[in-house]
């Protein structure tokens, strides 16, 4: 109860924030929309207007402030505004619909998905060969770095570009983006994860005579699994804005990614917002349903109680 | 020592050395260390940290190889008698898997030596009476005390029927009164399956208590100063470590610890 409390509080707080900000956003626009309707605004020329700061506009036209999150095309819409505007785009449109967030969603997911799955196996892959070879883990692990370093905003038009030379297009280019950024936490945890048993341990499958594969498959992958669901949660995350990232240089018809290229060219703000909360609610429900997989798997293994 | 019990040794030293080589130079762990140990025996190794114990016991397991002298096991060399399933081995930490139950933890050196399921089984059973857990198979690892958790794991290296039981401080971790209960189920346990038992103390008490044979050791270089062959019968209730003859033992066993020069730094 307490924590709902203080969940809600904080949320009051981020929202009345909110709607302070929209005021000295949008006073100008607001302002000269109103002279436009003949009404009496201060100072009445537009140029003095332009020198007054903010503030000082609020000041002289404070009539004018309840209009500030009602515009049409706010510089920066107010709550109410992004969430009337969900509402109508996802409950009120058919999914089919293109103008269905719902369907945008939907086609940002499955490059996500796609994309999640591919860098994950990839990593686990890379994980299990660094562990195991120290060729691997001299060589890989470096340009496994250096790959995080380059921007992907620089990367992905290049990927998009050779992909489609090659006559690949569509879901696949958005997917490698995609496990281009979730392969390397993957990688990181679980390195860590299949080297997390202690020389003790190890020492006990030696007294038994294990073999390589036996130790891998009793002990280092079972240990590695909490540090696997760790690099689960950043890679799904990854996954989404590198599907979304993918959106935006192909000038894609559909996706999250493109409502936000689509809201930014016809200067659509409420439409940019919605889409970044759609794409905010979706990772919160991805690494969530991975949070509860986690459990569910721990507690089943004995490792979580 | 006479023919008859050379040939009933099964773990037989001679010489051995082990120099470890580290970067502030060479550390002499072991150092022309002798000894015979003897079919059923239970013998302790005794003496100040760093003196070796726990590299000689590794020895035995071949987890570490001699530089120097000879070391068989049942005859063999260690490597050959650790592929012979010649001996279970007991760490300091009780090392269960989290994410096994204990009948699967006691399971694992049973998969990974290819016994049938209903062997394992079998085996689980047996061992689980042995250290006293009936009932607690079905029981993850953290819903155990200590106590217990250090007997599932020497159910664990009992499972696969070897018969050298090599300890290293198994009881270190516990206190008292749990460990006075451990010793005396374990003597119980080593009457009932006349295993040759290697157990790792710096406890006194302990090592007369238990054993058949007492190794005393020194450090810097590793080696051994005093064996003595406790005059303790085979029957030895807790208030034993009353008696003359206990009291003996313990003298003889702190003398040889202090013949070791081993507390002058
Ligand atoms: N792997 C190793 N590398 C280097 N030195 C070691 C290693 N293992 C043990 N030693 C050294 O060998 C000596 C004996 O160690 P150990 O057998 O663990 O003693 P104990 O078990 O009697 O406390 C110590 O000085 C220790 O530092
Ligand atoms: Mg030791």
């Amino acid at each position: 109860m307490k924590q709902v409390i203080a969940v809600l509080t904080v949320l009051a707080a981020i929202v009345g924030l909110w709607y302070a900000a929209c005021v000295p956003m949008n006073i100008k626009g607001v302002l000269t929309e109103q002279e436009r309707a003949g009404a009496q605004v201060q100072p009445p020329s537009a140029k003095d207007r332009r020198d007054l700061g903010e503030f000082g506009l609020i000041a002289g036209n404070s009539f004018a402030i309840p209009a500030t999150w009602e515009q049409a095309r706010p510089r920066l819409p107010a709550p109410h505004q992004v969430a009337v505007e969900m509402w109508k785009t996802t409950v009120q449109k058919k999914i089919t619909s293109k103008r269905s967030l719902i369907y945008h969603a939907w086609v940002t997911l499955s490059a996500t998905m796609l994309g999640f799955v591919i860098g994950t196996g990839l990593g686990i892959l890379l994980a299990v060969g660094i562990v195991h070879s120290r060729v691997m883990d001299l060589s890989v692990m470096p340009w496994a770095i250096v790959s995080q370093t380059i921007p992907i905003i620089a990367l992905a038009p290049m990927i998009i570009v050779v992909l489609y030379s090659v006559g690949i297009q569509g879901i696949l280019p958005k997917a490698v983006i995609s496990a281009y950024l979730s392969f390397f936490p993957v990688v990181v945890g679980m390195v860590k994860g299949l080297r997390s048993p202690d020389a003790m341990q190890l020492d006990l499958l030696r007294t038994y005579s294990a073999n390589g594969s036996q130790r891998f498959w009793k002990l280092r992958l079972p240990a590695s699994m909490p540090y696997l669901f760790t690099s689960l949660k950043i890679g799904i995350a990854a996954s989404l804005v590198g599907a979304i990232v993918g959106e935006l240089p192909t000038g894609a018809v559909a996706g999250l990614g493109a409502r936000l290229l689509a809201g930014s060219y016809y200067g659509q703000t409420v439409q940019i917002w919605s889409a970044l909360f759609a794409a905010a609610l979706l990772a919160a429900c991805l690494v969530g349903l991975l949070g509860v997989i986690e459990r569910s798997v721990l507690k089943r293994m004995g490792m979580a109680q | 020592m006479n023919t008859e019990s050379r040939a009933a040794a099964v773990i037989e030293a001679n010489h051995l050395d082990l120099t470890f080589q580290t970067n502030d130079g060479p550390v002499h762990a072991l150092k022309d260390v002798n000894l015979a140990i003897n079919k059923g025996d239970f013998v302790s190794f005794i003496g100040p940290s760093g003196c070796g114990k726990t590299t000689f016991l590794r020895c035995i397991a071949a987890l570490e190889t001699p530089t120097g002298g000879s070391l068989t096991v049942n005859g063999m060399t260690p490597d050959e008698a650790r592929r012979n399933r010649a001996y279970g081995y007991v760490f300091q930490a009780a090392g269960l898997y989290p994410w096994r139950t204990i009948s699967k933890n006691i399971k694992l050196p049973l998969e990974i030596m290819g016994f049938s399921a209903s062997e394992q089984e079998e085996r689980v059973n047996k061992v689980l009476e042995l250290v006293d857990l009936e009932g607690f198979g079905g029981k993850f690892p953290w819903q155990l005390s200590g106590g217990m958790q250090q007997r599932a794991s020497i159910a664990r290296a009992l499972a696969f029927d070897a018969d050298i039981l090599l300890m290293d401080e198994p009881f270190g971790a516990l206190d008292e009164i749990v460990r006075d209960h451990l010793n005396e189920q374990l003597l119980a346990l080593w009457a009932r399956t006349e295993k040759t038992i290697g157990f790792v103390t710096h406890s006194i008490p302990e090592a007369v208590y238990l054993s058949t044979k007492i190794v005393v050791m020194s450090p810097r270089p590793g080696r051994i100063t005093d064996v003595i062959d406790s005059p303790l019968p085979k029957d030895r209730p807790l208030d034993i470590r009353d008696t003359p003859e206990f009291i003996e033992v313990a003298h003889r066993v702190r003398d040889g610890l202090r013949a070791g020069h081993s507390y002058d730094d």
